[in-house]
């Protein structure tokens, strides 16, 4: 699978081995005396990179044909950190490494004069590194940052654009995982499976009481607000339940709508009052900026539940916990909030009537995955000044 | 006046935690002239002959040998739900009763629900609810990762209405959808769904992601998860029970999920229900456990209600009763 030159100064390193860092340098600072290289690798043709064995049955991204580079460097890419906290996971470190030379934020000030040149793009991964303006200023030969997820709007566009740097996303590798937990919300909050969960766990119960209920998902109204990608797969995966689907979207996607029985509502309005469950799917932008505020959920059936996938700051947070205090709406399954993490004494924290996960919608194995290889293809394709697939422009 | 011409119709009680649904005894009552109980054992020798149906809700009235003794004119017990494990079938027989039961009421939820326990489980989304909300969270971890279900490989044990309305389900995530049964399904059944036949249950467990669990309980089917079936699952594999708590040998399982012989399991029943509070299962953080809600939702209770209430009329009529249990 992979397979690298490495540096005398290197042990030969095993995927997810849990090697400390070190081992994923090209070559430390300190130790090099002629500049820095990244060892080169020759690759055939076309590789196809397969997800982990066991996983997802075999959906792959292929990468760019990586060309046999006769003494010349790998280009670099800046991350963060190797794991830790914030940092890229190891095993998607070394998928960078296939075609890049791996420069840590930390590695970069400490030796920024020789570093800044190298590096052509960034990968952001969780949202860092911060991408500012400074930060810019400092790398005259950045080509493209080239985020890992599609939401980007922790980017400034306009000031990224101001550079002539690119951007990508990965709008593909995160579809079916944001689809699936999309689905999970809606499906546990509607059958209270955490309360129930806790229910059967906790030490107080001494029997299950027949008259618990939850609402049921079959058959039920599904809004979708957002019918992108994601939307889409939320879409089809509805339809298995018997779902009567409404979608509300800038455009009307009329191909796809007799697919998987979509009505389009052009007024969120009509949505909202028709659909025992809305979902969030659309990407933050000022436009969508507190899109659900008290308006909005007053307008919600009151057994109606809302589900985000989207970013916390579609939501109106305060005008979504008097809703949910007071009952105008039955409960909220939420996997992004806004900050992540809330507060901890934040109200919504306290309702029983909630479930808030920890933005996981691409927390699998498989999809971190497909995110960093789509990533890398998108990175590739502008270093190597080919056809970009997934560039993100400012409006 | 009209009460005295409706058939009586024994149940256990109305409300509280395991009685009657208090917003459905308006709607019996159109039909029954509904005896609790307690008003039965006040007036055994009048009211025993008058009885002709038992409304059995939630395994309550139990039905003994005594009861049946008593109740001469008894034609037949509707229970609800599905499962009938809890009933002596031939002891029924016996004294001429008949049964029924609401399968199809509870199908969709239930099937709805196997998802939801598949979802919940492979995104870890009760350990994630926990960690957003528990006041020692500070961050979000970047490594803190779950598994996916679109793509994976999902085995169906017992592919009757439940287990296939989830394999509807299934293929709609793109499922690679395994199936182990009595009797195959038609060709038509199974493309319909994208479900291959597993006539040897070993193959479905050795390549599953998911095994999903939706047979009845009956003595074949006790215990058809043990020690081996266990082992013969993928370490990285999860058990779906949505069937009843002594499918599984629960000390097997237990012992499976400590040594990582399975990744998790999360069970809507158990044995018993509920389980004792210092049972080893309750204290696993890969274990979602849920108080047997398969088919909690108002709508299916109201149906499985209305349904209850046509079978013993029909039973009462001398009419084909529908949802009847061949005894």
């Amino acid at each position: 699978m992979f397979r690298s030159k490495t540096f005398s100064l290197l042990k030969p390193i095993s995927l997810m081995s849990g090697q400390p860092r070190l081992a994923y340098k090209c070559i430390h600072p300190a130790i090099a005396s002629h500049g820095h290289r990244c060892h080169r690798r020759s690759v055939d043709a076309r590789e196809r990179y397969k997800s982990c064995p066991g996983s997802a049955g075999g959906r792959t991204i292929s990468a760019p044909q990586t060309k046999i580079m006769a003494e010349e460097e790998l280009p670099g890419v800046l991350i963060l950190d190797i794991g830790g906290t914030h940092g890229v996971l190891e095993n998607l470190a070394v998928l960078l490494k296939k075609h890049f030379c791996l420069i840590t934020m930390k590695e970069f000030l400490e030796n920024k004069k020789e570093m800044s040149k190298k590096i052509q793009s960034v990968f952001v991964f969780e949202c860092r590194p911060t991408i500012d303006q400074e930060l810019l200023e400092s790398l005259p030969n950045l080509k493209v940052i080239g985020n890992s997820g599609v939401g980007v709007d922790h980017l400034d566009l306009k000031m990224i654009a101001n550079f002539g740097i690119k951007v990508t996303n990965t709008p593909h590798a995160v579809a079916d995982s944001t689809a699936d937990m999309g689905m999970a919300l809606m499906l546990a909050s509607a059958r209270r499976l955490v309360e129930g969960c806790q229910i059967a766990l906790s030490p107080d119960t001494k029997y299950f009481a027949v008259d618990w209920l939850g609402v049921e998902v079959t058959r039920a109204t599904l809004g979708i607000i957002g019918m992108g990608n994601i939307g889409y797969k939320v879409a089809q995966r509805a339809r298995a339940f018997n779902m009567r689907i409404l979608y509300h979207n800038r455009n009307q996607r009329k191909e796809e709508e007799e697919a998987v029985g979509a009505h389009y509502c052009e007024k969120m309005e009509d949505l909202l009052q028709q659909s025992d469950f809305v979902m969030l799917v659309v990407n933050l932008t000022p436009e969508t900026h507190k899109l659900i505020g008290k308006k909005e959920l007053g307008l919600m059936k009151p057994t109606a539940t809302l589900i985000n996938i989207s970013r916390g700051a579609v939501i109106d947070q305060d005008a979504l916990v008097e809703a949910l205090q007071n009952k105008i709406v039955r409960a909220a399954a939420l996997d992004v909030t806004y900050p992540e993490p809330l507060p901890r004494d934040h109200p919504l924290l306290k309702l029983n009537n909630i479930i808030i996960t920890p933005h996981i919608g691409t927390a699998t194995v498989q999809a971190l995955r497909m995110m960093a290889e789509e990533a890398i293809a998108n990175m590739l394709a502008v270093l190597n000044g080919q056809p970009i697939p997934s560039e993100v422009f400012p409006k | 006046m009209e009460g005295q011409e409706l058939p009586y119709v024994l149940i256990d009680y109305i409300g509280g935690k395991h009685g009657v649904y208090e917003d459905h005894i308006e709607f019996l009552e159109k039909y029954f002239h509904l005896i609790t109980m307690k008003e039965y054992l006040e007036n055994k020798k009048l009211l025993g002959k008058k009885i002709r149906a038992v409304y059995m809700w939630y395994q309550k009235p139990v039905i003994s040998e005594e009861l049946l003794q008593n109740l001469p004119n008894l034609k037949i017990v509707a229970s609800s739900g599905v499962g009938i494990d809890h009933l002596d079938l031939n002891l029924l027989s016996s004294y001429g009763v008949k049964l029924s039961n609401t399968p199809f009421a509870v199908s969709t939820d239930t099937a709805d629900f196997g998802m939801a326990l598949m979802l919940a489980s492979s995104r870890r989304l009760v350990e994630g609810h926990q960690m957003a909300i528990s006041p020692d969270t500070e961050y979000f971890p970047a490594d803190w990762l779950g598994a996916e279900v679109s793509g994976a490989t999902l085995g169906i044990v017992g592919m009757g209405t439940i287990g296939y309305k989830v394999a509807q389900r299934a293929k709609a995530f793109e499922m690679k959808i395994l199936y182990h049964n009595r009797n195959q399904r038609t060709k038509e059944e199974e493309s319909a769904v994208g479900a291959i036949y597993c006539k040897k249950i070993d193959d479905l467990l050795q390549q599953s992601d998911f095994v999903l669990l939706s047979v009845k309980l009956t003595p074949q089917t006790h215990r058809l998860i043990g020690k081996r079936e266990l082992e013969l699952m993928k370490p990285t594999a999860t058990l779906i029970n949505i069937s009843r708590g002594l499918v599984v040998d629960q000390d097997a399982l237990v012992e499976a999920l400590q040594n990582k012989t399975v990744k998790a399991a999360a069970l809507d029943v158990t044995y018993p229900e509920p389980l004792p509070r210092d049972h080893p299962l309750l204290k696993m953080k890969n274990v979602i456990i849920t108080p047997h809600i398969g088919s909690a939702t108002k709508k299916t209770r109201r149906l499985m209600m209305e349904n209850m209430m046509e079978s013993i009329q029909a039973g009462l009529s001398g009419l084909p009763i529908p949802n009847e249990v061949l005894l």
